[in-house]
């Protein structure tokens, strides 16, 4: 693997609990240098979500260091407008719980709430809101009320209002749940575009085909909420036991004819399955 | 067979579809008739002055001629008027009866008694001519009021509405404020409601009167601890997208010479209210 430089993420030794009660994260520390295409994988509870938060300058850790792009991310560094203006600009997070992220009373002010945010001009605003909403196709949607979607048109309105934000850093988590499978692939395949283009992905997911697709390199969170391992996307996922230890289970997709069809199943022993 | 259900869970039932229907389709608001035609900031201003001079008017026949009005604006918007009327007076006892109802007795209304309900020596008790008026006044006036902000809130997506009182001035804290509050009532309703459906699914027969209010009791407090975690992750979304505690919108509204000429009728008319 190339070594780049700039890092824009950097963690030393952080830990999170929730109310001094509920630990999130024990001692991780990782790196993230611009243009990675980067996955946190592990179990339900495992963290990925806090760690997140953490990466988008929304939680703050009482242990441990954060940076980014050079500087401290501390809650008094955000105190510090034009820091996070640059900041907020650049990062755009994806919340796990759609309901959480969609606010605004249509979908289009939904669309166009971060462009707004920036003081963007009206133009700029509606040819931006327009582009995000034809990318996903949800265009038919946007005077609806985004709390009132189906489940996966909300996941599809919360891409969108992160589209229009233009983000050089995307960080996504379980970006694929609750979509259908066609919307799945062009957002993987989104993923994968964004990252060409030079853009910073990080996703959070326990769906291990999908790390397949959207990760150079990975780390794994364990059950316990430490990072266990970190490596190359081929050097974790050909780790069965560690995958195993961290109660990862591998969705099989089969084809048969033209019908698709997943089952999760574990892996008891080391085994060979074909990809296509 | 299903289970009978309780005193509060038709209520929140009757609750919900009630505003469903009102407010949260937006099925009124879409419809072709006069108010929904109204350009919405001048339909704020007017609908306020209306609400003046129904707390300000001092006859009875004014706040009488005032709702009579309402229920004309209301059929010319396509409003079906037996749902109009009868949510709001159905409402009412709930919202006026514990004020009203005292205010008709000597003991706290002096004057001409008409009814004598009880007489003894020392103590008298008794409906008053001025007490009957004072509670007709307060009933007439809260139903009234109500029926005009009703009205407004029907004819107007809520969209809408939040934007023309931004555009109006009001304080950004209120409107976001009422922003907040109509999703919350949106998602606490549907969550209380689909509470209690899973527990009817759960429960044979009856649950005894006890166990039914501690339930009750001990969903209220998840739903406010939800409600309360959810606003915080909402804030915490707002500002991952540059939100820096002044929302920024799009102001697109035109004013018609139609508009004008509503502002100025119905300005006139408020005047005339108060003045007679
Ligand atoms: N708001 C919260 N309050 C208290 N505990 C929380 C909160 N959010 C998450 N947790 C706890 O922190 C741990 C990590 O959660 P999370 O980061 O959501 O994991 P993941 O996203 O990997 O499922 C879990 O044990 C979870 O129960
Ligand atoms: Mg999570």
């Amino acid at each position: 693997m190339k070594m780049r430089k700039e890092p824009i993420f950097e963690l030393e030794r952080v830990s999170f609990t929730y109310d001094g009660k509920v630990t999130a994260l024990r001692e991780v520390s990782l790196a993230v240098a611009a243009r990675e295409k980067i996955a946190l994988l592990g179990a339900n509870g495992s963290g990925k979500s806090t760690l997140l938060m953490i990466l988008a300058g929304l939680y703050f850790p009482a242990l441990g260091q954060v940076r980014a792009f050079g500087n401290a991310l501390t809650e008094e560094a955000f105190k510090d407008e034009s820091f996070a203006f640059s900041f907020r600009r650049k990062v755009g997070l994806l919340f796990q719980d759609p309901d959480v992220q969609l606010f605004s009373p249509t979908v289009w002010d939904e669309v166009a709430f971060a462009p707004l945010q920036l003081g963007l001009d009206q133009e700029e605003v509606v040819s931006r809101v327009e582009e995000a909403l034809r990318l996903l196709r949800i265009e038919s949607l946007r005077d609806r009320a985004p709390h009132r979607l189906s489940e996966g048109e909300k996941k599809k309105v919360a891409i969108a209002s992160i589209l229009s934000l233009h983000p050089e850093v995307w960080l996504l988590d379980e970006p694929t749940a609750g979509l259908d499978p066609r919307t799945e692939s062009w957002f993987l395949d989104f993923i994968c575009q964004l990252n060409e283009v030079g853009h910073t992905v990080i996703t959070a997911t326990h769906d291990l085909d999908a790390v397949d697709l959207i990760a150079d390199r990975i780390y794994v969170l364990s059950e316990e909420n430490r990072l266990i391992a970190q490596g190359t996307r081929q050097e974790i996922l050909s780790d069965r036991e560690l995958l195993l230890r961290c109660n990862l289970t591998h969705e099989h997709r089969h084809r048969h004819e033209r019908l698709e069809h997943a089952h999760p199943h574990r892996h008891p022993e080391r085994h060979i399955h074909p990809h296509e | 067979m299903r289970a009978r259900r309780g005193f509060i869970e038709r209520s929140i039932a009757d609750i919900t579809a009630t505003l469903e229907k009102a407010i949260f389709s937006e099925e009124l608001a879409r419809k072709e008739g006069l108010l929904q035609n109204l350009d919405p900031r001048m339909k704020v201003i007017t609908f306020l002055a209306l609400l003046l001079a129904v707390s300000l008017s001092q006859g009875l026949l004014i706040i009488v001629a005032l709702y009579f009005l309402t229920l004309l604006l209301a059929w010319r918007s396509r409003i079906p008027l037996g749902f109009f009327i009868k949510r709001v007076w159905l409402f009412m006892p709930f919202f006026t009866g514990m004020v009203a109802l005292p205010a008709l007795f000597n003991i706290f209304t002096p004057g001409e008694p008409i009814v004598t309900l009880w007489q003894t020596e020392r103590f008298h008790l008794a409906i008053t001519i001025q007490g009957l008026r004072t509670a007709t006044f307060l009933v007439l006036r809260v139903g009234v009021s109500v029926s005009l902000a009703l009205l407004s809130v029907l004819t107007t997506p809520w969209a809408t509405l939040l934007k023309a009182l931004h555009i109006l001035r009001l304080p950004q804290v209120f409107i976001l404020i009422l922003g907040m509050a109509y999703r919350y009532a949106f998602l606490l309703l549907h969550t209380a409601n689909s509470m209690f459906l899973a527990r009817q699914s759960r429960t044979v027969g009856q649950m005894p009167g006890g166990e039914n209010r501690r339930w009750i009791a001990a969903s209220a407090s998840t739903l406010l601890a939800k409600s309360y975690h959810l606003s915080q992750e909402v804030y915490l979304a707002m500002l991952s997208r540059g939100f820096r505690g002044e929302a920024q919108m799009l102001d697109t509204f035109r004013l018609k010479p139609s508009d004008w000429l509503w502002g100025a009728t119905l300005l006139a008319l408020a005047l005339l209210a108060v003045l007679m």
